[in-house]
């Protein structure tokens, strides 16, 4: 029953899916990108990238651990010619990580028709290939899986945040390595998510984290906090962070970690999403997808994603399980919703019951199953500008 | 006296309820102060006062401050963005134009 099927990589993970993709160096090559990737957008071709024409060593970073993610086998990388990402070194890490890779530089190929010709042609051989994979057991063991809440209401404390928390204590106990993530919706916790921490450097680190997230957050004049938020009954950032930290469950916190960081082994680990030094680029995350792309960074298989006033994203790369944490929300978008969890709510299940409802379908994705944003071709992906300092030594405790 | 099975105590330091169901304005609602009657509707998920609040004294939920009462609260009574304010940032929201006083 827990027994799942993966990919073996080169580096000893192991991937749910076999994905090719298609990423773009540069906003202009994003269209040529799309293009190569429409036959195959039910069938394992991803498009992905980086629109920014400056250089930036987070989104460089960031793509390189996309682009060798244990869900991707292949990797078609799309330039203009003139940007400045680094072309040449993220090829080279790719190749170094033992999956083909190809560049395509449109101005050198002859423009659109050209490029999206050879992108395909190529996409096509490799896709064989991939499909013609064999698979390997793979346990509970060798995941990671993250979280994120979305489109939050006054349910998604009670009913859908606690139950992906009871599922995080499952899986954790089950050798898993779970993150969850967004420090500017965890302001008002610090205190109590410190004393969680496994030694006492670490929830040093945690505090510091969110009190870098309420500097930062201050300074641009808003909290992590929608307008939706407030019409589903959350008054405050601090009401609303309540809630979100019911997804890290009750585990021992065993680090902390940045955009890009794959957790050395299993455990539960917090994902520091703001950057450090002034503010620089504006919002840290400027919508959900962000987050979920820097959780995919950071390894993860798949993403538990809460909701109440009810989204409907997808990710590429990695498959987005949807938490539906309102009632009224679930009857009028089941179809997006993979988990109704405002049964909790209405007295028709306790948090145990939908926790190991939650732990049984993200093992479930590792044995062939999918989910209703993938089903419904859900792929969206976005990376913006972000500037981040290496780790500090109490952050990972041996 | 305990409160009215439409509404959730989520821990027992808590000065507010939260709303297991839709409630409608003119219905009467136990909050364990007494029985009250509700004058706005009330949406799923939202929060009244299981008690007197007064102007300045911190709303408890969870059994943790999540804002302070920017006004004196009346038991039952709704308590949201128009009388009480976060200690950290303030609350963005927007009136939805094409409904007036009815909740999502």
């Amino acid at each position: 029953m827990s027994t799942m099927r993966g990919y073996l990589r080169s580096d000893g993970r192991k991937g749910i899916r076999n994905t090719v993709a298609v990423a773009y160096l540069v906003e202009c090559a994003h269209h040529v990108a799309v293009e190569i990737a429409l036959p195959w957008r039910e069938e394992g071709v991803h498009a992905i990238g980086f629109p920014g024409c400056y250089p930036n060593p987070y989104a460089e970073r960031m793509m390189e651990q996309l682009c060798t993610h244990p869900n991707v086998g292949a990797v078609l990388l799309v330039s203009l010619g003139c940007e400045s990402f680094n072309k040449y070194a993220l090829e080279r890490a790719v190749r170094a990580s033992g999956r083909p890779v190809k560049t395509i530089i449109i101005q050198g190929t002859g423009g659109t028709r050209a490029s999206i010709r050879e992108g395909r042609a190529w996409v096509e051989e490799q896709r064989k290939l991939l499909d013609a994979e064999e698979t390997v057991p793979m346990a509970v063991s060798e995941l990671v899986v993250g979280t994120v809440c979305g489109g939050s209401d006054g349910t998604s404390g009670i009913t859908g945040n606690p139950a992906a928390g009871r599922a995080f204590d499952q899986l954790i106990a089950e050798g898993a390595a779970c993150i969850f993530e967004e420090t500017g919706e965890l302001i008002g916790c610090e205190h109590i998510m410190a004393a969680r921490a496994i030694t006492s450097e670490l929830g040093i680190e945690l505090e510091k984290s969110v009190a870098k997230a309420a500097r930062y957050y201050a300074t641009l004049g808003y909290g992590s906090f929608a307008a939706g938020n407030a019409e589903g009954g959350l008054s405050t950032i601090e009401e609303k962070s309540m809630g979100a930290y019911a997804k890290s469950g009750a585990s021992p916190i065993s680090g902390l970690i940045k955009p890009g960081d794959v957790p050395p082994h299993g455990g539960l680990y917090l994902l520091d999403v703001v950057p450090d030094g002034e503010v620089r680029f504006g919002f840290p995350n400027i919508n959900d997808n962000a987050e979920i792309a820097e959780l995919i960074a950071c390894g993860a298989h798949c993403v538990l994603f809460v909701t109440g006033r009810g989204s409907v994203v997808g990710s590429a790369i990695s498959p987005v399980v949807k938490i539906c944490a309102n009632p009224e929300t679930y009857r009028r978008m089941s179809e997006d919703m993979d988990v109704d969890a405002g049964r909790i709510l209405e007295g028709r299940a306790g948090l145990d019951e939908v926790g190991t409802e939650i732990r049984d379908l993200v093992v479930s994705l590792g044995q062939g199953g999918r989910t209703k944003s993938e089903e419904l071709g859900h792929q969206e992906f976005i990376l913006t500008y972000k500037s981040f300092e290496p780790l500090g030594p109490a952050c990972l405790p041996a | 006296m305990t409160h009215d099975p439409r509404l959730i105590l989520l821990d027992p330091r808590d000065n507010v309820l939260v709303a297991r169901v839709r409630l409608k304005a003119g219905e009467t609602i136990e909050t364990g102060a007494g029985p009250a009657t509700l004058d706005r509707d009330i949406a799923l998920a939202h929060k009244v006062a299981r008690r007197a609040i007064a102007a300045g004294e911190k709303i408890l939920k969870y059994g943790a401050p999540i804002g302070v009462a920017t006004e004196a609260i009346a038991p039952a009574a709704h308590v949201h963005v128009h009388n009480m304010r976060s200690d950290y940032t303030p609350t963005y929201h927007l009136e939805d134009e094409r409904k007036a006083g009815a909740s999502a």
